[in-house]
């Protein structure tokens, strides 16, 4: 059985309290990126249906919204996710390279994982940092300007991190 | 005559009524009946919040009111815009609506497997129909088409995926009649499809439902015995004691065996009054109905071009006003009746003028 | 040097934070804006002649007055922190550098709308970001500025931030209220519009995050001095966020008095082209705007010079124009493949399609499929044309504006650079290893000579 930690369902009383009474519904969207982060960085139907309990919804309401919106894993995914971008602006400066370049270094196509579960490899549209091309999101952060150096900067801080 | 309900005038395709406040161009139009109805795949007068989305009932507003008679810039869905006092629709004598229709039509095609020789729904599918009337010949799709993973339903309801055409119907159903819903739509965009996510059966009573709304062969009913082509069975109503439901359904039979349990639907193909699973899935009993007699099976599907013997010809309104002529010809109007509208291109309009009929304002039956 | 409303300060060192931004003269909008009537905030705003920010650029004075006022229901304003069209990321520069500025225009805001509750909704990847609002509004709200009774005022108001989770469409302000109502985002059916029937079915207005930053300046120097500023009816002053091919990609305030020439090739701005190379293209709105063909983009088909703002950027309507849009500003150069940028985006379109009606559905894969052919040289000339019929029968069927979103990009590359893409077809190999270039995209276009009358 999985469960939020007292200080994380403080939290999650937190996020239903910015809403007005009865409107709790609301709290779904950011209660699904907490449990993503605690419990393993994907959603099970386990944590679905643990979501959902904690908010009185149905299961059905709870997989109906996670499976719309592309941050939300419904597969175990690696340790570290690469999230390149290749749409248009990213495109015109580069992406398609850093893409074929990492899918080589890691020895994996995109949407795969590594043996050691340690990377995934995601192409994702326009993240908002065209100025910044070719970018990727990593955590929370983004990762700008890549060139081949950079990302092999980032593996081998990644690989540190471990 | 209904007290004090504000009513509004309206023309559709040449035809003027007037309807109270609040009636969609949809609705006005199903008052006019035949060919200026627009074809509705997602809308369903029972399910609130249904429509919009399958974009088959687009229609032109040639005038918006007569307090604001601009047209509206864009096609509308009928099956979502209210009337306005003065509006003018058009329909069937718009060529932008044509256009856009059969463009709707072929998107609804694109990836249909066109199964219909092995779909149960074969012969009263809405879809079927719409293709008849405004699809091509032959598809200029020439990718694959989409498929999905199978999902098991439970023992009541069998889905097919790929025939799905998302009007949300089942799921606005399951919301509004039952007490849980536990199939829904998921992911988005062209990879959107009905399933429960974890295998689930649909068994909450009133379920059942969720087959004669859907417009196209995606749910089907999995107790459907022998699987019969629709046309080869002869629907009859029937009604038994229920503690739940009316009791009223169309049972389908062959000789004296029930092969199918459905709602009764009316001249638009949508459910009189729902039904409860028992009726639907356990009564396959002639035993366990009151026969009243046959069906009156009145789109102008394939099944009212099938088997029916003493067929009768569905009572559409409009044609019984006049002597059984079809409302096309009505449509085809010419020169100097007073229908006119200068605005229309006449050239565009062939054969004669038989307008001076349409003065009289639709009377509601 | 252009004069600056919002990035004024967004050099000073730590403007970040309240301190800093109110000894810079933060906060004396709401000072002053709270002291007013609430008309009179709608009022000024109305005068300003502001327009959205987030892409349709519907004036926001007038939006506000349409909001629905009845007795004893909760009115909500939302910001539109999603920012996802391809090309735009300057709502992003303005929180990140300016927090204190978007909090400030939404006090402002909410009072004069009388929204009690606003909500902050930003797309779910700028994870990051959701801090630093968060840390601003808890130092505004330390300060009095957030909470109840507000300088004395008697108006209360609370901002939370909510994150998105990752769908374009999101910013498509009915699908933004669903998904802030926990759903997923498909746009409603309109009517009822949001001011009548928006969040939780009450009357709300949703504006961009520079649409509201701008209601800072508009405050501060009045509606009228606002109006002054820029051209026409391109008032103010807008943020650019400039990328691609150039060599000072960014985010610019501009006022809209200055040419496209010069926002590409000054220094001020985007710098010119790297490596010396040549302009080809530009899509000069974010990615569902048209694109245009290099001649046209710096000259409109009458021959006169285009400028950065609403009428000339759109001047020639999308024959030989195209828009503003959000300002995201994309440059191509000469060794770009237009075919290539449209499949990206057509693979964008569909990829964040929410999938609620057929033609937009449908379409979007369709239409990518087919430039994916013709990119990858396998293409047949009736492709051009089927693509071109695709395009046109999603273009106004849809339930959104996504369909639309959608149907330009590839209807506007086809228009400009309908050779392009037969070259691709008549040289299914050569396309694999080598683009079309530059060709005539930059040449002077003829303007028929003036028939004196
Ligand atoms: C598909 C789609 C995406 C949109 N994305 C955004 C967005 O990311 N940010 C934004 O401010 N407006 C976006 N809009 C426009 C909004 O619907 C809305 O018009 C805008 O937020 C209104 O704010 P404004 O009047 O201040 O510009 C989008 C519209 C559509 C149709
Ligand atoms: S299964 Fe049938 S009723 Fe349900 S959405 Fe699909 S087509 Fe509509
Ligand atoms: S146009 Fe596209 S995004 Fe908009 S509602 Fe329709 S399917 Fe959804
Ligand atoms: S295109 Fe990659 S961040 Fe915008
Ligand atoms: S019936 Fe009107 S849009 Fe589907």
């Amino acid at each position: 059985m999985i469960k939020f930690s007292e200080d994380k369902m403080k939290e999650v009383q937190a996020m239903i309290a910015r809403y007005p009474e009865g409107k709790h519904k609301s709290a779904l969207i950011p209660l699904l990126h907490l449990a993503q982060d605690e419990f393993g960085g994907w959603l099970s139907a386990e944590t679905m249906d643990y979501v959902a309990t904690l908010l009185q919804l149905e299961s059905i309401e709870v997989y109906e919204v996670a499976t719309f919106y592309s941050m939300f894993n419904l597969k175990p995914v690696g340790k570290h996710v690469f999230e390149v971008c290749h749409t248009g602006p990213c495109m015109l400066n580069g992406s398609d390279k850093i893409i074929e370049y990492i899918k080589k270094k890691l020895s994996i196509s995109v949407g795969e994982t590594t043996a050691d579960d340690l990377f995934t490899l995601k192409t994702v549209e326009c993240l908002g940092a065209c100025g910044y091309a070719p970018m990727m999101q990593l955590g929370i952060h983004y990762r700008e300007h890549l060139t081949e150096a950079k990302v092999d900067a980032i593996i081998e801080e990644c690989r540190n991190k471990k | 005559m209904a007290e004090e309900v504000k009513k509004l005038k309206v023309t559709i395709d040449n035809i003027t009524l007037e309807v109270p406040q609040g009636t969609t161009i949809l609705q006005a139009a199903r008052m006019v009946g035949g060919d200026v109805v627009p074809p509705a795949m997602c809308y369903y007068t029972k399910l609130e919040g249904s429509g919009g989305k399958c974009r088959t009932c687009l229609v032109e507003v040639s005038k918006g009111s007569e307090a604001d008679p601009r047209p509206m810039p864009k096609l509308v869905v009928s099956c979502r815009t209210g009337v306005m006092d003065g509006m003018e629709v058009k329909n069937i004598t718009s060529p932008k609506v044509k256009e856009a229709r059969n463009g709707v039509v072929e998107f609804l095609l694109l990836n249909h497997p066109l199964d219909c020789p092995v779909c149960d729904q074969a012969g009263e599918c809405h879809l079927q129909d719409l293709g008849y009337e405004h699809g091509k010949q032959g598809t200029r799709y020439e990718f694959k088409r989409r498929t999905f993973d199978k999902h098991d339903l439970g023992p009541y309801i069998q889905l097919h995926m790929t025939r799905c055409i998302l009007c949300y119907r089942c799921v606005i159903t399951a919301d509004q009649l039952t007490e849980k819903r536990v199939h829904g739509i998921l992911s988005r965009g062209d990879h959107a499809e009905i399933a429960t996510y974890i295998e689930k059966s649909l068994d909450n009573n009133f379920i059942g439902n969720v087959i004669d709304v859907c417009p196209v062969g995606a749910l089907t009913d999995k107790t459907f015995r022998f699987k019969n082509r629709v046309w080869f069975t002869k629907p009859v109503n029937a009604h038994r004691e229920c503690s739940c439901c009316s009791g009223k359904v169309t049972l389908w039979q062959r000789g004296e065996e029930v092969l199918r349990v459905t709602a009764r639907k009316d001249q638009w193909g949508e459910v009189e009054e729902w039904i409860c699973n028992e009726c639907r899935f356990e009564k396959k009993k002639t035993t366990d109905w009151v026969i009243e007699g046959p069906t009156h099976v009145s789109r102008h599907s394939v099944i009212s071009q099938g088997h029916y013997e003493n067929m009768v010809k569905p009572k559409e309104t409009f044609s019984a006003v006049h002597d059984g002529r079809k409302p096309k010809l009505l449509m085809d109007i010419h020169s100097v009746s007073e229908v006119n509208d200068p605005s229309i291109d006449l050239s565009e309009i062939q054969g004669p003028a038989t307008g001076a009929v349409f003065n009289h304002p639709k009377q509601k039956a | 040097m252009a004069k600056k409303l919002l990035l004024e300060k967004a050099h000073v060192e730590g403007i970040r934070y309240y301190d800093v931004y109110r000894r810079e003269g933060g906060y004396a909008a709401v000072e002053k804006a709270l002291k007013m009537d609430t008309g009179a905030v709608v009022e000024e705003v109305k005068k300003s002649g502001l327009r959205g920010r987030g892409g349709a650029g519907f004036p926001a004075g007038m939006k506000w007055s349409f909001l629905a006022k009845p007795e004893g229901v909760p009115r909500y304003l939302v910001c539109n922190a999603d920012e996802s069209e391809p090309g735009t990321f300057k709502d992003r520069y303005l929180m990140e550098v300016l927090p204190h500025l978007l909090i400030e225009g939404l006090i402002i805001s909410s009072y004069a709308l009388g929204s009690n509750i606003t909500y902050i909704y930003i797309r779910g990847e700028y994870a990051w970001i959701v801090a630093i609002l968060e840390q601003a509004i808890s130092e505004a709200k330390e300060n009095g500025f957030l909470g109840k009774n507000i300088l004395g005022s008697g108006f209360d108001c609370e901002i939370y931030v909510q994150r998105g989770a990752g769908a374009y469409i999101c910013g498509e302000e009915t699908a933004l209220i669903e998904s802030l109502e926990g759903k997923r985002g498909n746009p409603r059916i309109k009517p009822p519009f949001p001011a009548v029937k928006g969040l939780w079915d009450c009357p709300t207005v949703v504006n961009n995050v520079e649409t509201i930053a701008a209601v800072v300046p508009i405050m501060n120097m009045g509606g009228e001095a606002y109006s002054e500023i820029g051209v026409g009816r391109s008032t103010g002053t807008k943020l650019i966020s400039a990328c691609g091919n150039i060599n000072k990609p960014g985010v610019y305030e501009i006022d809209m008095t200055i040419s496209v020439e010069e926002f590409i090739y000054s220094e001020e701005y985007c710098g010119g082209i790297p490596n010396g190379k040549k302009l080809k293209a530009c899509i000069p709105g974010g990615s569902s705007v048209p694109i245009l063909p290099a001649n046209l983009l710096l000259k409109t088909a009458k021959g006169e010079t285009r400028y950065m703002n609403y009428e000339s950027l759109s001047d020639g309507g999308f024959a030989t124009g195209s828009m503003m849009g959000s300002g995201g500003f994309i440059v191509l150069d000469e060794d770009q493949c237009i075919v290539r940028n449209t499949l990206t985006l057509a693979r964008f379109y569909r990829h964040e399609s929410c999938g609620q009606c057929s033609p937009c559905r449908e379409g979007t894969g369709w239409m990518e499929k087919i430039l994916n052919k013709i990119e990858y040289g396998k293409g047949e000339m009736s492709d051009i044309d089927l693509l071109w019929d695709i395009q046109r029968k999603i273009e106004g069927n849809t339930i959104c504006p996504l369909g639309d979103a959608a149907a330009w990009p590839v209807a506007a590359a086809i228009r400009h650079f309908r050779d392009e893409f037969e070259w691709h077809i008549n040289n299914r190999e050569l396309s694999q290893t080598q683009n079309y270039g530059l060709a005539h995209y930059a040449d002077p276009i003829h303007v028929p000579e003036q028939v004196n009358a």
